[in-house]
């Protein structure tokens, strides 16, 4: 199930970014290692949205923060536009920054209190020298307005908005210096559903308007499904289903995925939560991931075979695939009372 | 206290909040949190309570368990716990009715638990402080606690401390504290939406079971009607500190009748939906509870606004079964669809008024 | 499960509620507040609110006594002050208080040291020099021991491990002999041929600095290491800034208020560190007065003329209750809010 592999990555001439068994490791203390992202390879086509889903702990953020070099992956590679980013140095990495970009979950932690709305989306202007006093003041009054924030206002700081105003002033930032790329880590998670829903169709439009490419991170799968061109479902630091939304929703192959598309609350009241579909137990330590399969421990499905020998991404239909020596046929359920017993 | 439990099972409502208000005093006018709430709760029924930020919710719960901070606070009403009154009670009278009584859960599991106390302890204080039990017996009613909230190796957690655990297993202890003496209602102040989807569901699996196996009531504060859809008997939305629509749950899916309800639920995004497809959402935010708008509260978002909405507050209206709303043109009947479709032929979409979320 | 009344539960749903109590109310208790406060953005306060509030009596009288010494301090050095000469020794009413009607001390507001110099004179030329020892000494800790937080924090890693070593170990050695050694250092060798030359205030402000550097650092070091992990710190990186910009717009910002707030003390205690020197005998050297130096040339004289020491050390004692409380007024002025969530 997680696995590795780079059998849905496309054509390198074709892709806005590509990322290549990225590894990811910290470093913590007995001389264990966090194995927070462990040979995970994604692509992106200028223009596509990729979605990168997961429960917390599955290392979707790190990935997003490796892509960018913040901190630099421990092995793989990642190709933005041709460039080779892990081996830039110091200078030249800097040069490439105005075109990737990130948006954090955290309205509040991710845009400094003690400044102006107005300097914190000119920063990047300001760093790269991006035109004039004047047009700089355009470009943050025109991208504020594009956000949907009062220009106005831009002489307050961030304490005066609320937390979906503050994602607006955060995404204002990202594309105040028209990246190509940019990485969204759970925009909307730490939002009501009816801010959440402003959030995504903001992006969508942003997209629409500067023509970007996204990396969306999330850990519902129902929050991206609109949103998406590709879905990429990660589980401990490896990759289980990569598919377009409608084939991860509709035909979903992976136990981890059907796993996830289980757990979305239905605003149905016919329809009773069956806690026999639930996931049960816990993710295992990422310091001492299971052998094999990483998902076994969890799956009702796992055997031996899942135990000694890793998946690796293959073909299952047009364009999705997954990495699982069993996937599910369509229409398949899954029993998850079978593995409640949680592994310590 | 102590005389009750020996007493017959009480007739009325466990729970009978009537008109309360809860309003702050502050350096910029009186903060109407909560104005004018009634709702009853039964032994072993859920409401789901359902808003979003500051709508009043959160103020809501903590009313009715008197766990407000005293500065500027002004509380009226009627809170009845099986007909004894508590609005008037002091917070060494509520002490008695807290965790034995009413208990809470809060959204962030890590700020109820005291992060350098071993969870056994938090659990056993409880227990030993009330019962005349020996320490292995409270430890061992501790053990039985987190084995019944579903902690993989009790034993060895109760010697834990809360940031050893993840963020789903804190949730437990944190019921398993709350459950430990039994309470008769439980409050779930957005228990789950710190959470991860899986343990959303693993979390509010558990809470239903443990309710139905002690009889217990519950209310269940979020801002999401997807959770609330399959778990509850009866929903209350708030809005701008009141209730604007309630009803049993199956009633309130099958007949909405406040556009307010209507847009929440029509903001959730749905996996049914093509991808690509532009989700609705509430243009604007909540009012300013300090001068809200004279009308109905919720009349500069709603989409089926008329001129009365601005000028007359609507009142609570029955339409029977139980289910009461707040509306002068209520969705799924004549004067509301005319409303609507006058607007649109206006072009006076809400969003339009609002220019999206102008502060 | 048997259902007693349950104390400790409640109590721990109080301490929950406690934890909102501290803030304000309209400060976002509940997430609730979130929206009560973003709305004061439309009734169109531009968010001065919490340092718009007037002062309480307590920070008003703190700060009218710093304006009284620092006043005082500057008249007298520069002389304007007409409450007699500092240095004039009139022997007839040496060690007489304010109140002795006989011997002639009468006409001193404030009596006479043990030379029969002006008490009221001395007390305030003597300002100036604790002043001006310990506020110097304070602005090198700060921006010695604040650079060096501020770079510790921020780079964390190894350069982190190093700066905070070297702070623990300087914290460790007494600050008292600490202080001593490095006024000796700087002062030479007692011989005429060594000596440095330097100012004897010059000598104390830089020994007391060094002292304080790794009290300063550390408090900038916590602060910053805590600022350096939000996300607009990580953003600010995203963004291409570079290391020296982003401490310098992001971080330094954020650390400002603690490192103004631990600086106050700081010259409190520094204060007390120049007399707790002059009586080592290694303070400020007499005949120029300092609050210090008049305590330990009359420490002696405890008994037979109180007034003498006392006088001093209620100066002392008012000085640096006053920057005590400014710095917790500061700290608390200048927490600034942070979002609505």
């Amino acid at each position: 199930m997680a696995g590795t592999g780079d059998a849905h990555l496309r054509p390198p001439d074709a892709t806005l970014l590509r990322v290549e068994d990225l590894v990811v490791e910290f470093p913590v203390s007995g001389g264990q290692k966090v194995h927070a992202v462990s040979g995970i390879s994604l692509d992106i086509v200028e223009g596509e949205t990729l979605a990168l889903v997961g429960e917390s702990g599955c290392g979707k953020s790190t990935t997003g923060r490796a892509i960018v070099q913040l901190p630099r992956p421990n092995g793989g590679s990642v190709r933005l536009d041709g460039t080779e980013l892990t081996s830039l140095k110091g200078e030249a990495l800097r040069r490439m920054r105005p075109r990737m970009q990130m948006i954090f979950q955290d309205p509040i932690s991710s845009l400094n209190p003690r400044r102006k709305v107005r300097d914190i989306v000119a920063e990047g202007l300001e760093i790269w020298s991006i035109g004039d006093k004047a047009s700089r003041a355009k470009k943050i009054e025109e991208v504020l307005d594009a956000v949907g924030i009062d220009p106005a206002n831009a002489g307050r700081r961030p304490h005066e908005f609320s937390g979906g105003q503050c994602q607006r002033i955060s995404i204002a930032r990202a594309v105040a210096t028209e990246p190509k790329l940019i990485i969204c880590d759970e925009p909307v998670s730490a939002l009501d559903v009816s801010v959440q829903a402003q959030i995504i169709n903001l992006l969508a439009d942003m997209k629409q308007q500067y023509g970007l490419t996204l990396v969306f991170i999330a850990h519902d799968l129902a929050v991206v499904k609109n949103v998406s061109d590709r879905i990429l479902v990660m589980y401990l630091g490896k990759a289980c289903e990569i598919g377009a939304p409608d084939d991860i929703y509709g035909r979903p192959s992976h136990p981890y995925t059907a796993a996830l598309l289980a757990a979305i609350p239905l605003p149905d009241p016919e329809i009773q939560p069956d806690s026999d579909k639930v996931l049960g137990g816990e993710l295992p330590s990422p310091l001492s991931p299971p052998s094999g399969c990483r998902f076994r421990t969890r799956c009702p499905k796992a055997t031996q075979r899942c135990a000694d020998e890793e998946p690796t991404v293959r073909e299952v239909g047009t364009n999705h695939y997954v990495a699982c020596h069993f996937p599910l046929e369509p229409g398949e359920e899954l029993d998850f009372a079978k593995v409640k017993t949680p592994v310590s | 206290m102590s005389d009750r439990f020996g007493d017959a099972p009480f007739e009325g409502s466990l729970l009978e909040v009537t008109d309360v208000k809860t309003h702050f005093q502050t350096d910029r006018g009186i903060v109407r949190a909560v104005d004018g709430v009634s709702f009853a709760l039964e032994r072993g029924k859920t409401i789901g309570i359902v808003g979003e930020s500051g709508s009043g919710k959160t103020v809501l719960a903590r009313s009715v368990m008197s766990l407000l901070p005293k500065r500027g606070l002004v509380r009226e009403g009627s809170i009845k716990l099986e007909g004894e009154e508590l609005i008037d009670l002091s917070p060494k009278q509520m002490r008695d009715y807290w965790g034995a009584q009413m208990s809470m859960i809060f959204q962030d599991p890590m700020t109820s638990l005291n992060p350098v106390m071993k969870i056994g302890k938090q659990i056993t204080e409880s227990i030993r402080q009330h019962l005349d039990v020996t320490k292995d017996y409270a430890n061992e009613l501790a053990e039985s606690m987190l084995t019944s909230v579903r902690i993989p190796e009790p034993a060895r957690r109760l010697n834990e401390y809360p940031h050893q655990l993840s963020g789903g297993m804190r949730q437990r202890v944190c019921i398993a504290v709350a459950l430990a003496c039994g309470p008769k209602i439980l409050f779930a102040d957005e228990p789950t939406t710190a959470l991860d989807v899986t343990v959303q569901a693993q979390v509010l699996d558990l809470m239903r079971g443990q309710q139905r196996e002690r009889f217990m009531a519950m209310v269940l504060i979020t801002h999401d009607l997807g959770i609330v859809a399959g778990r509850t008997d009866e929903i209350a939305v708030m809005y701008a500190g009141r209730i604007v629509e309630k009803a049993p749950t199956h009633v309130l899916f099958r007949d909405m009748k406040m556009p307010y309800t209507k847009a929440l639920l029509s903001s959730i995004p749905k996996i049914d939906d093509a991808s690509g497809t532009r989700l609705a959402t509430i243009p604007g935010r909540p009012p300013d509870l300090v001068n809200p708008p004279p009308g109905c509260k919720f009349a500069p978002r709603c989409a089926y606004v008329q001129d009365r909405c601005i000028e007359e507050e609507p009142p609570l209206k029955d339409a029977g079964n139980g289910h009461q709303y707040r509306c002068w043109f209520p969705v799924g009947t004549p004067e509301g669809t005319e409303a609507l479709e006058r607007n649109l032929k206006a072009g006076v979409d809400a969003a339009l008024l609002l220019e999206g979320e102008a502060i | 499960m048997p259902a007693p009344p349950s104390e400790p539960f409640g109590r721990q749903v109080e301490s929950a509620a406690e934890t909102i109590v501290g803030e304000s109310v309209d400060a976002g208790f509940l997430g609730e507040g979130a929206e009560i406060r973003a709305s004061a953005v439309s009734a169109g306060n531009e968010g001065k609110r919490s340092r718009g509030k007037p002062f309480g009596l307590g920070a008003k009288l703190a700060m009218g006594w710093m304006a009284f010494v620092v006043v005082m301090a500057i008249l007298a050095k520069a002389g304007i002050l007409t409450w007699g000469d500092a240095q004039e020794s009139v022997a007839r009413c040496a060690r007489k208080g304010p109140f002795a009607d006989e011997g002639g001390a009468s006409g001193y507001l404030l009596g006479c040291d043990s030379n029969g110099r002006n008490m009221a004179a001395r007390l305030a030329l003597g300002a100036w020099t604790s002043m001006l020892v310990a506020t110097g000494a304070i602005a090198l800790g700060f921006l010695v021991g604040g650079t060096l937080g501020l770079t510790a924090g921020y780079f964390s890693g190894k350069v982190d491990t190093f700066l905070t070593g070297m702070f623990n170990v300087l914290l460790s050695v007494p600050s008292v002999i600490m202080a001593l050694a490095l006024v000796a250092f700087l002062q030479g060798s007692p011989s005429e041929a060594a000596t440095s030359g330097l100012p004897a205030e010059m000598i104390l402000i830089i020994a007391i600095g060094v002292v304080s550097v790794p009290l300063v650092g550390r408090i900038t070091r916590a602060s910053a290491l805590s600022w350096a992990q939000r996300e607009f710190v990580l953003a600010a990186r995203a963004q291409g800034a570079k290391n020296g910009r982003v401490m310098a717009r992001e971080v330094l910002p954020n650390v400002l208020p603690a490192m103004f707030s631990i600086s106050l003390l700081g010259i409190a205690v520094a204060i007390v560190a120049e007399g707790t020197l002059s009586i080592l005998g290694v303070g400020v050297r007499p005949p120029t007065p300092s609050w210090g130096n008049i305590i330990a040339l009359d420490r002696g004289n405890l008994f037979k003329s109180p007034h003498i020491v006392f006088e001093a050390s209620i100066l002392i004692f008012l000085t640096v209750l006053s920057l005590n409380y400014l710095g917790d007024v500061i700290r608390a002025r200048f927490d600034v809010r942070e979002g609505a969530l």
